[in-house]
């Protein structure tokens, strides 16, 4: 087991099963398909993905360095929070970008069950954790891996 | 850090413009203190723009907190424009199609131009991604702190005009114009405005925007670039020239990536007035040349069931045209079927530009030449036009890397495109 320490942009608990993009996560493209279609697994649309096109990203944690592309990307999130298709969590190995912020800050003064979201987690947390791997969040942005 | 907040700001923030006005005023504080903002400014743009044009069912969450929004009479300070509207009768569709657009995909779409009419909507032609542009009417001045998303409008906000604005959210960016203020960090700081990365353009001609802009908005993500070497094809002016080719070129980064700013050598406005001073210190380079192009083109994927199928629909204009590249279009178009003794196109092709330039358009002798060609004209919104699962399906060719970056749309440079739609289909 591996420990990684992050700042906890929204605080909470989680155990989830990994799912890695080494690349920039593309909001938009990976889940409009899901949320559009009633896709309840919500598998990943961004062609440009291949670490996790047509994964499933329910329930996940989400690994990431940040997200990236349109505007739309926080509110996507949010659409996805509210309508149960989102992941977990979301583990960013860099400080978290201003579209995925927005989603997860939302999602959580607007919502009664924010996603535990923990950015500043270091590119060796991104080397090291690899798809399936179990992932546990806790409150101080504390993450293990294993 | 805790934000320090005026007294009126704290008073928002404890309730005291009621409950929803407080969770605004909490999502502001919360995301500005997220990326180590000190305080709010106020947003000085007359305008602002959403992203969020579409009634598509699966937004539901958002029209909901629309209504709260606006039930609890919390609207915006200033007002807007929205991107493009998803769907265009003008548009080639099929009774199918128009079936699953209206009663299935885009059900709440009255309902929710309703909300943005009460929200704050400037009016029913306030519809387009490139609302910078003049006949839209929503131009920043240099220096003005905008409150908007779109992440083309906003590259080209910030790089072209020179104003300042962070690559905002949807409903964060309406979250701003309600408030009047946006927390102060990022593209909105001298330091944040800074280029982290130098690109080195060695190219033997003149690179494809869409192309040049892709590659770096892959290599950089979210960084500042500073782009030298543009000078011999882009000269030293902005004139129409020069900004359309940057609008195009800033969407390719900022959907190919997460640029919200770049800088380009002798031609935008903050790299003239301050050149290499904008560097940071250790900025890394990206040298590109046309090896580097191709190597980039080639390695888009190509997501039709058949790649070798004959396109059925060809759009051009994401972002929106401005209006003129869209006489340019339409005089090459013309002039391509002419050379190839044709009078129509062979696929049919729709440009798409903001309503109130098309509006222009049409008061022009080019537009009845556009018409015979028989290219539609339109304001529709392509991304979304594309979202519908009967379209996913179909061979769409475009010359936008945004398009292609999030749709089964299939890129060619504009001069392959040229080619296609004036020859014979195969």
């Amino acid at each position: 087991m591996k420990t990684f320490k992050g700042r906890p942009v929204v605080p909470g608990t989680a155990t989830a099963t990994a799912l890695v993009s080494h690349g920039g996560f593309n909001t938009l493209a990976s889940f409009q398909g899901a949320l559009q279609f009633g896709d309840k697994q919500a598998k990943c649309g961004d062609q440009n993905n291949a670490d996790i096109y047509e994964k499933p990203m329910v329930g996940t944690a989400l690994c990431l360095p940040q997200t990236i592309g349109s505007t739309t990307g926080g509110l996507v999130l949010y659409c996805a929070k509210v309508m149960e298709r989102c992941p977990a969590c979301m583990l960013f190995s860099e400080h978290i970008d201003s579209l995925a912020a927005a989603g997860a800050i939302i999602g959580s003064v607007w919502t009664d069950t924010p996603m535990p979201t923990v950015d500043c987690l270091g590119e060796e947390f991104l080397n090291t954790v690899k798809t399936g791997d179990k992932i546990t969040v806790y409150e101080d942005g504390t993450v293990t891996v294993e | 850090m805790a934000m320090q907040l005026t007294a009126e700001q704290q008073a928002m923030l404890n309730g005291e413009q009621g409950e929803v006005m407080a969770k605004v005023m909490k999502t502001l504080v919360m995301y500005g203190e997220t990326f180590g903002a000190e305080r709010m400014v106020p947003v000085t743009s007359e305008k602002g723009h959403l992203v969020t044009s579409f009634g598509l069912k699966m937004m539901t969450p958002v029209f909901d907190l629309m209504d709260q929004l606006l039930n609890a009479g919390v609207t915006s300070k200033q007002k807007f424009s929205v991107d493009p509207k998803p769907f265009d009768p003008a548009v080639p569709s099929d009774f199918l199609k128009n079936f699953v657009f209206k009663k299935f995909m885009y059900s709440k779409q009255d309902s929710y131009n309703e909300q943005l009419r009460k929200m704050g909507l400037l009016d029913d032609n306030a519809y387009t991604c490139a609302c910078y542009l003049d006949e839209v009417g929503n131009t920043p001045k240099k220096g003005d702190i905008l409150s908007w998303a779109e992440s083309s409008a906003v590259a080209y906000a910030n790089s072209v005009i020179g104003a300042r604005c962070n690559r905002n959210s949807g409903l964060i960016e309406m979250m701003g114009s309600i408030a009047g203020f946006v927390p102060d960090f990022g593209l909105l700081t001298d330091e944040g405005r800074k280029a982290t990365w130098i690109i080195e353009v060695k190219c033997s001609k003149k690179p494809e925007a869409q192309i040049l802009g892709s590659a770096i908005g892959m290599k950089v993500m979210e960084d500042v670039p500073f782009v030298k070497g543009m000078n011999e094809w882009l000269g030293n002016e902005l004139n129409d020239d020069a900004k359309a080719y940057l609008k195009d070129f800033g969407a390719a980064c900022a959907s190919n990536g997460a640029v919200g700013l770049y800088h380009i050598e002798g031609l935008t406005p903050e790299a003239v007035e301050l050149g290499d001073s904008l560097i940071a210190e250790n900025a890394q380079v990206y040298v590109i040349d046309d090896a580097e192009l191709e190597r980039v083109k080639a390695s888009y994927p190509v997501m039709w069931k058949n790649p070798d199928a004959t396109p059925k629909l060809c759009f051009v204009g994401c972002p929106h045209m401005t209006m003129a590249q869209l006489k340019e279009w339409t005089n090459n178009v013309y002039e391509g079927l002419k050379k190839n003794g044709r009078s129509k196109v062979s696929v049919p092709t729709v440009f798409t530009a903001p309503p109130a330039v098309c509006d222009e358009f049409k008061k022009t002798d080019l537009y009845a030449k556009l018409q015979s060609t028989g290219v539609v004209l339109s304001y529709i919104c392509p991304l979304m036009y594309m979202n519908n699962p009967l379209a996913k399906k179909m061979p769409v060719i475009t010359n936008s890397n945004k398009l292609r970056t999030y749709t089964t749309s299939r890129y060619y440079t504009s001069e392959e495109i040229l080619d296609i739609i004036t020859k014979e289909a195969k």
